[in-house]
């Protein structure tokens, strides 16, 4: 078996320079997520659990399987994007989504947090909610809402209600889901109004909670003001209204732990079944120590370093078969196995070349002809340009790449390592090709270049401008200039804005890319492969 | 010898004779009751009949039943055991009559010692000293005054027609006489109808020693020493040893021939054993009193045959079937020490109150040339109230008497029983009490060491919680595990079980109560083990399974550097999720608070006090103010021409009815304003 060897020097003192820079952006996501993990403000805390409610991680750990994982989801949503663009202002969007497995079923889990602004939605409350039902919906996972919600956060309605990605698409998805046979199922633990009340009453099936739960369409205010009839909110629409009289809810639990209990139960009976591929051997742990992972990416993002070094800390057993190893190497194409499961693996060692554009096309035909999925892992600064790369087509030749990628109908998962810049971001399976799953490093940078060369390139345009009309641009006016602009880029080409914004579906500590992956990989195995079919390659 | 016998009984001994006869090659027949189809003894036996009902009057008591089903499988004998029919004289000639060998001695023998007034006159004509007493016909007052001035004070006035404690009177002094018997005789009168009374010596801390005897057809009768069973809880024995603590080897002889007089007097057959009473001061003097024999194998017959190396079984077998004794008097000797705990499904904390239940886990410990247990029950089986709630007996020896309460202390330590609440730590602690190391015997010992034997409820240490709290995560990964291989993707990463989270700490709470005491144990995954804290203290834990099966729960934990071995038994009952942890010679009861697992036991169809359609009520089924257990009827509705009963959701009380009987209720009423516990 191939296994690949190490060139680390863990004693070096490049290594351990890289080390401790690695450890210091992961101590900072550590503790970044630590205050977003807490929720809501501490008074809203303390007043919910007076109340007999459970926090929503409470509640996510009581759903799920004891001891089992939790592989959540945007984490990092809506971080410093509210309130004056205070990080922590909407923490984690308001709701928490990931999948964990309920009575031995992966499913998709989505728990508001009414500690934060009431579990009212967001903007990003929306967007986070609507690809937890993507996630969903491509990987075929029961889908458990655990409602305890306002609604809509009514001061940006304008954001968050009339368009198509917005609130009324969870219903719709609801219902699209149900009807592709992914379990809709909600426990009701909190106030669920207006818009809301559509979550429980979409669902296949629901529960709610005594003198805690709440489904209206209009709340006691609202029908006060409209009709003038004076009714208390358990009147209008408690447990016992619904599972006794309206029907609106099926099942009646006396508290949030009952209500855990018994969608548990119903998972129990699902039915439901995960056929994994006839190929899965017992998993091995990579030969090397994961940890090392921290060493192997340099401090100083322009010193390149052989990616193979990271697979071999992921891998089954460091383990991997390399295609077309002598061919185009600034990308590194293989075959390997993670956690039993066939995986194949397209890697960035180095700037897109119609040569690696061509590998990476053929070796993304073999895993989708033989159903093996894709793990792309970027670190691209883009294609190479000039005039004689341009002029041998290598336009042509990543359009290929990008219609292999865009095609493969297997399960991709993308891991950005370092930077993602420009059309190498869509050849290596960026956002927009639709991987089950995306993940960052938080060394990682994501732009559409980098900030140096947007620098220098709106430096060089400005000036041409500025020349033309018979002005001068001092160099100190350029270089102030050129720092706004890598400014701009460093801001926005941070992690913490990408996850905040869901351009990926978390930021995650090196180490855990192996779990992470492989989780994510498991967890697609859920939905049946579907055959590929390839588009036009320009010749 | 005998190629087949019978044995009419039940239990250990059932199982303890079968297991000589089987060694001796002789076949067995079982017989049990409804209730014992798949008890120890029926399984053990050759084979076995089944000869009536679960009640002992209508199967193990029924003589017919038991002759016939030794006639039908061809017994030749039938070994009576102890208890039940084993001293009865007309079972014993009921068995001669139908040309099947009893045994056991004579009927004559039989009657001669069951009758306590004949007995005590014929053993006194034999020489054997009875407790200085009068038993006469004369009543009246002055008389019965110098009769007890007589025997010497403090003696006790007994109604002649007496029983179980009522018409007895203690007098201290001479001066209390005659208040006291005026007394005793009204209340024999008005309660036994004759006032007769009689008097006899009060031994003040008297101790119970019993020698056992052996007579064969031949003449000869020999003892084989005595035992001590001073130890007693509700005049029965718990604790018993071999030899008595502080014979000396004059008084010892003394004993045993008086013991052997007593038996000629009767013209005794067999194995018997004569009970003596001996006062404090038997250690200086060594004075003793006949109090009764015993026609049959004792229970605690094992001691005697752990310091002697005889087995009694074998003794019997062979006296019935007409052969000599096999050893002579001279042959007989005394090596090392025995001791009988008694294990008993009971209550001591409820005055020894018999307890029933499921033996849902129970590992005795192992036995050896120096423990054996004698038992008639296994894992699974029940302790049902229709026969004695003994579990086992549980005998050690080694060659001292310190050495051998070493054993003991180990091996009650060892001793695992869960589902029934038994006697087991109450043991434990009697054979540590001073009074009883120190062989300060008598028969109030229990009594006067009460502050020892039932201390204060402590807490448990912290490392019971921890020990539960390592069990049920390797429960948890156990189960994950087992979940893993069925599920077609035995290797999937969702199969971890070591609660990862995403850059976040993995946290958790089990909670644990002890008496009303709350226990929060938090847990978070480390890489090397579990972090435990409880009480503002951690460790670092870790731990294995280390043998299934027979040992089941028994773990390797480690706490920081200390490593144990523990066992750690789940049990649910009533809802509640126990643990047993057995540690260090501790068993600790424990009980799991899962928020989670409660309702989902308990929530069925729980709830509804409310009417679930209009309708009327009917009936109230409960009274206002009382304490009714879950599902316990409340009332009933009559609606839709149906009977609709309203029942407990929970344990609780009924605080008021909201309609009276034959009242209209409408839909959705309220009916009952219920208070549940806790």
């Amino acid at each position: 078996m191939p296994i690949l060897t190490t060139r680390l020097e863990a004693r070096s003192a490049e290594f351990r320079g890289n080390v401790s820079a690695m450890q210091g952006v992961v101590a900072d996501l550590r503790s970044t997520i630590a205050r977003i993990a807490l929720g809501g403000p501490e008074s809203a805390r303390q007043k919910h659990l007076a109340r007999g409610k459970l926090l929503p991680r409470e509640r996510v750990n009581a759903l799920i399987d004891p001891g089992s994982p939790f592989l959540e989801l945007s984490q990092l949503a809506a971080y410093g994007m509210y309130g004056d663009a205070h990080p922590f202002e909407v923490p984690a969007a308001s709701l928490i989504s990931g999948i964990g497995r309920v009575a031995g079923v992966e499913c998709l889990i989505v728990a508001n947090d009414a500690t934060v602004k009431g579990g009212t939605y967001y903007p990003m409350s929306v967007k986070k909610h609507l690809r937890a039902q993507e996630i969903a919906r491509e990987n075929r996972l029961p889908c458990l809402y655990l409602v305890d919600s306002g609604g809509a956060f009514l001061p940006m309605q304008d954001e968050v209600f009339p368009d198509r990605e917005h609130f009324g698409r969870i219903f719709y998805n609801q219902a699209r889901l149900s009807a592709a046979g992914i379990p809709q199922i909600a426990a009701v633990l909190g106030s669920c109004t207006a818009g809301g009340a559509y979550v429980p009453a979409m669902c296949d099936e629901s529960i709610i909670v005594k003198e805690q739960g709440t489904i209206f369409l209009g709340g006691p205010p609202l029908v006060r003001a409209a009709t003038g009839e004076v009714v208390t909110a358990e009147e209008l629409g408690g447990a016992d209204v619904h599972t006794r009289i309206s029907g609106v809810a099926d099942h009646f639990a006396e508290n949030d732990a009952h209500a855990l209990a018994i969608a548990r139960r119903i998972v129990g009976h699902l039915n439901w079944r995960k056929r994994p591929p006839a190929s899965v051997v017992e998993p091995k742990e990579p030969l090397y120590p994961v940890e090392e992972l921290y060493g192997v990416i340099p401090n100083d993002a322009r010193k390149p370093f052989d990616v193979r070094e990271v697979i071999a800390r992921i891998v089954d057993g460091s383990d991997f078969d390399e295609f077309k190893a002598r061919y185009g190497t600034t990308l590194v194409c293989g075959f390997a196995r993670l956690w039993g499961y066939p995986l194949g693996i397209v890697a960035n060692n180095g700037i897109l070349f119609s040569e690696s554009s061509l590998k990476a096309a053929h070796f993304v035909e073999l895993c989708a002809q033989r159903g093996i999925p894709l793990l792309f892992l970027q670190n691209i600064t883009g294609f190479m340009v000039g005039r004689s790369y341009e002029n041998r087509g290598i336009a042509r030749d990543g359009a290929k790449m990008v219609t292999a990628v865009a095609c493969a109908n297997v399960p991709k998962f993308t891991v950005v390592i370092g930077g993602s810049f420009g059309a190498g971001n869509y050849g290596m399976c960026g956002r927009a090709y639709s991987p089950r799953f995306l993940w960052m490093w938080p060394n990682a940078r994501i732009s559409v270049m980098g900030g140096e060369q947007a620098a220098n390139v709106l430096a060089t345009v400005r000036r041409d401008g500025i020349e033309a009309t018979g002005g001068t641009w001092s160099t100190g006016e350029e270089e102030a200039f050129k720092a706004r602009i890598r400014e701009q880029y460093e801001r926005q080409g941070h992690p913490y804005y990408a996850s905040a914004r869901l351009w990926d579906d978390g930021v995650i500590d090196p180490v855990d890319t192996r779990r992470v992956v492989g989780l994510g990989l498991s967890a697609a195995l859920n939905a049946e492969a579907e055959a590929t079919r390839f588009g036009i390659f320009r010749m | 010898m005998f190629s087949k016998i019978l044995i009419a009984n039940r239990g250990e001994i059932a199982c303890r004779v079968i297991r000589t006869a089987r060694r001796m090659g002789v076949r067995t027949v079982g017989v049990y009751s409804e209730a014992d189809g798949d008890a120890r003894h029926v399984r053990l036996a050759d084979e076995a009949v089944c000869i009536g009902g679960s009640a002992a009057c209508e199967s193990y008591l029924v003589a017919e039943r038991l002759v016939d089903a030794a006639r039908r499988t061809g017994a030749e004998a039938v070994h009576p055991g102890y208890g039940f029919l084993s001293e009865n004289a007309d079972f014993a000639e009921a068995c001669a009559a139908a040309g099947i060998a009893f045994v056991g001695p004579p009927p004559g023998a039989i009657r001669a010692m069951g009758s306590k007034a004949a007995a005590k006159a014929l053993i006194e004509a034999a020489g054997v000293p009875l407790a200085p007493g009068y038993h006469g016909e004369r009543q009246d007052p002055d008389y019965l005054q110098d009769r007890a001035e007589a025997i010497g004070y403090p003696v006790l006035i007994k109604a002649v027609a007496g029983g179980g404690g009522k018409g007895m009177r203690l007098v201290e002094r001479s001066e209390d006489f005659a208040a006291a018997l005026g007394s005793c005789q009204r209340e024999a009168l008005a309660s036994f109808k004759s006032p007769d009374v009689l008097i006899e010596k009060y031994l003040r801390r008297a101790r119970h020693i019993e020698v056992q005897i052996f007579a064969d057809r031949h003449g000869h009768c020999v003892h084989l020493f005595e035992r001590d069973c001073s130890v007693q809880r509700r005049h029965q024995k718990v604790l018993e040893e071999a030899p008595a603590p502080g014979m000396k080897p004059a008084w010892r002889a003394a004993m045993g021939r008086a013991a052997v007089e007593a038996a000629r007097a009767v013209g005794y057959v067999g194995a018997g054993t004569v009970e003596f009473i001996a006062s404090e001061s038997f250690l200086d003097d060594g004075c003793f009193y006949f109090m009764e024999m015993n026609t049959r194998l004792q229970v605690e017959h094992p001691v005697t045959e752990m310091i002697t190396g005889q087995d009694l079984v074998e003794w019997q077998l062979r006296v019935a079937c007409g052969e000599p004794l096999p050893l002579h008097q001279d042959q007989l000797g005394i090596r090392g020490h025995a001791l009988e705990s008694r294990i008993y499904a009971e209550n001591p904390a409820q005055d020894f109150l018999p307890a029933t239940g499921c033996l849902l886990h129970l590992v005795p410990p192992s036995e050896s040339i120096n423990v054996r247990v004698d038992t008639g029950i296994e894992q699974g089986d029940e302790i049902s109230p229709f026969y004695d709630p003994l579990i086992a007996k549980l005998i050690v020896w080694d060659v001292d008497r310190d050495a051998a309460l070493a054993r003991m202390r180990q091996a009650l330590a060892d001793y695992r029983i869960v589902g029934v609440t038994t006697n087991v730590e109450f043991l434990s602690r009697l054979v540590a009490c001073p009074a009883f190391v120190n062989a300060d015997l008598d028969t109030a010992l229990i009594e006067r060491s009460r502050a020892f034997l039932f201390p204060e409820r402590t807490d448990p240490p912290r490392s019971v919680f921890y020990i539960a709290a390592v069990a049920g995560l390797l429960e948890e990964h156990a189960a994950a595990a087992e979940r893993a291989v069925r599920s077609g993707d035995p290797w999937s990463p969702w199969s971890q079980h070591d609660g990862w989270r995403l850059n976040i700490q993995s946290r958790r709470t089990l909670t644990y109560r002890s008496g009303d005491t709350r226990y929060e144990v938090a847990v978070a995954y480390e890489l090397d083990g579990w972090r435990l804290s409880l009480g503002g203290e951690s460790v670092l834990a870790r731990g294995r399974v280390l043998e299934s099966g027979r040992l089941a729960g028994q773990l390797a934990v480690e706490l920081d550097d200390r490593r144990l071995v523990a066992s750690v038994i789940a049990v649910t009952e009533k809802q509640e999720q126990k643990r047993h942890v057995f540690l260090d010679g501790g068993n600790y009861v424990i009980v799991r608070d899962d928020p989670l697992h409660l309702v989902e036991a308990g929530d069925a169809h729980g709830g509804g006090l409310t009417a679930p359609m209009p309708g009327k009520v009917i009936a109230l089924l409960a009274g206002v103010g009382q304490h009714v257990a879950r599902g316990a009827p409340l009332l009933i509705l009559e609606a839709m021409k149906m009977e609709h009963t309203i029942t407990a959701p929970k344990d609780g009380m009924v605080r008021a009815f909201r309609y009276a009987a034959g009242e209209q209720v409408a839909d959705g009423a309220e009916l009952v304003d219920f208070e549940t516990d806790g």
